[in-house]
């Protein structure tokens, strides 16, 4: 499969949303009566949540069909997938933790279940990487790795539940559907941004996937050439090899 | 099936009875570890969500101990090859481990709750909150079990044994923390009627549920050469 074409649309495009979605939040959307103009914080941190959260469960659906048909270009999918949400996780924690400054007045807040279930979640997939890199074998590393990203995608929601019930409810919760919830001269501006933060994903997604399919390609075209000896020797990696 | 898991479990106990080595293991480390908290906390006595917390943290910490062993001696000596070969369902091999570590823990529990009870807990407990007690740590154990049992799985295969089981199983674990230590705050409190809310156990053993199915579908790729 070829990821690299309608790469540069797509990029577009994605850069349209995303400013549009951006423009959208800074002028058109009111200003919020308690937080101000601190409350914009949302239009970036509660969109990268979302997909990131989405991205691990991406990844472990990759991992499914991985497992169940032992295509290695599953995995290489599921990987691409779990690295770029981890990426985004560390920038949802650290906008999160901005926010938390900014309206509660502390940078870590315990008594609020989705942040804390964010990093439960984070700190579990930070060790996919250590897990991948300390196998060797390229094809168990596949395995063992599908196997984890599985559970950990399975994870995902019995940890909010579980912390979630554990705590008292201060998080604003953006789909609330009795109390508050998002007022709908917010919407346009939040789906945008949200749109655009999965374009982003779409984009950056397929822009790796070219990428590493273009250099195990470059590797084996060296290889019929000029054989074994012409490859640089690759070293010890936590990314999958073919 | 059956058979083949009471072989594999029989072999576990065995084992562990002939050379005793996790359960020792463990339960000198909580002990050790329960000292240490007496220090680090500075308090003769701990009661409430202090004592649910010290006592959770203790097991669960124990318990990596016994993960990190579970199929060591399987990989080293070549255990796993030679159950491979054998014509049984590799499902087997997951209820064994499973059951085995599950009974490691209960032993632990014997050693570890009394030390705690009399080092660190003010409160005695009553009969009644002690029954809970029993139940919630029950269902935390079966949790640690399956989980424990992947993880130790996954993690013998690796070069970084050691630091993966902690690394992995420690975040896996965080909704059994959750929910024992919950559960168990008001009954390690003392004083009157030491209740339990329903719905932690009911979230554990959600837990324990989706984790054993997720076990049962994924464990045969973990024993796979």
């Amino acid at each position: 499969m070829l990821y690299g074409t309608r790469l540069r649309a797509l990029a577009i495009v994605t850069a349209v949303v995303l400013t549009g979605g951006f423009a959208l939040a800074f002028f058109q959307a009111p200003m919020d009566a308690d937080q101000g103009f601190m409350q914009k914080i949302f239009y970036l941190h509660v969109p990268m949540a979302m997909v990131a959260l989405c991205g691990f469960v991406f990844g472990a659906y990759w991992a499914i069909r991985h497992l169940r048909s032992g295509d290695r270009g599953h995995d290489l999918r599921a990987y691409v997938a779990i690295h770029l949400s981890l990426i985004l996780g560390a920038g949802v924690l650290i906008t999160g933790s901005i926010w938390a400054r900014a309206s509660w007045g502390h940078w870590w807040v315990w008594d609020e279940p989705t942040l804390v279930s964010f990093l439960i979640v984070f700190l579990l997939y930070a060790t996919y990487q250590p897990l991948r890199f300390s196998i060797e074998d390229p094809e168990k590393q596949a395995r063992y790795a599908s196997v984890f990203a599985i559970v950990a995608g399975a994870f995902v929601p019995l940890n909010f539940l579980a912390v979630r019930l554990a705590q008292a409810y201060t998080h604003p919760r953006v789909f609330a559907s009795s109390t508050g919830g998002l007022p709908g001269s917010m919407k346009p501006a939040f789906y945008l941004c949200l749109l655009g933060m999965i374009l982003l994903f779409a984009t950056l997604w397929r822009y790796e996937m070219a990428s590493k399919n273009t250099s195990m390609q470059l590797r084996s075209l060296r290889r019929k050439l000029g054989g074994e000896e012409a490859l640089t020797p690759r070293g010890r990696t936590a990314a999958p090899t073919m | 099936m059956i058979d083949a898991v009471v072989a594999l479990l029989r072999k576990e106990l065995l084992l562990e009875l002939r050379a005793p080595q996790a359960v020792p293991a463990m339960a000198l480390f909580s002990i050790t570890t329960l000292v240490v908290f007496h220090f680090a906390l500075q308090r003769a006595t701990v009661a409430g969500d202090l004592a649910a917390g010290v006592l959770m943290v203790t097991l669960l910490f124990a318990s990596m101990l016994g993960i990190g062993r579970l199929f060591a001696a399987d990989h080293e000596e070549g255990g796993l090859e030679a159950f491979l070969l054998a014509p049984v369902d590799r499902s087997a091999l997951l209820f064994a481990k499973t059951t085995a570590l599950f009974a490691f823990l209960v032993l632990l529990e014997l050693i570890a709750v009394p030390a705690f009870a009399v080092l660190l807990l003010g409160p005695s407990p009553s009969a009644g909150a002690l029954a809970r007690l029993v139940v919630v740590l029950l269902l935390a154990d079966a949790g640690i079990a399956i989980v424990g049992t992947l993880v130790g799985a996954i993690a013998v295969q690796t070069r970084a044994r050691d630091l993966l089981v902690p690394l992995l199983g420690l975040p896996l674990l965080i909704p059994v923390v959750i929910c024992a230590a919950k559960a168990s705050a008001p009954l390690l409190a003392g004083g009157g009627a030491a209740t339990l809310a329903a719905r932690w156990p009911l979230v554990l053993g959600l837990y324990d549920l989706v984790f054993a199915l997720l076990a049962y579908a994924l464990f045969d790729y973990l024993v796979e050469d």
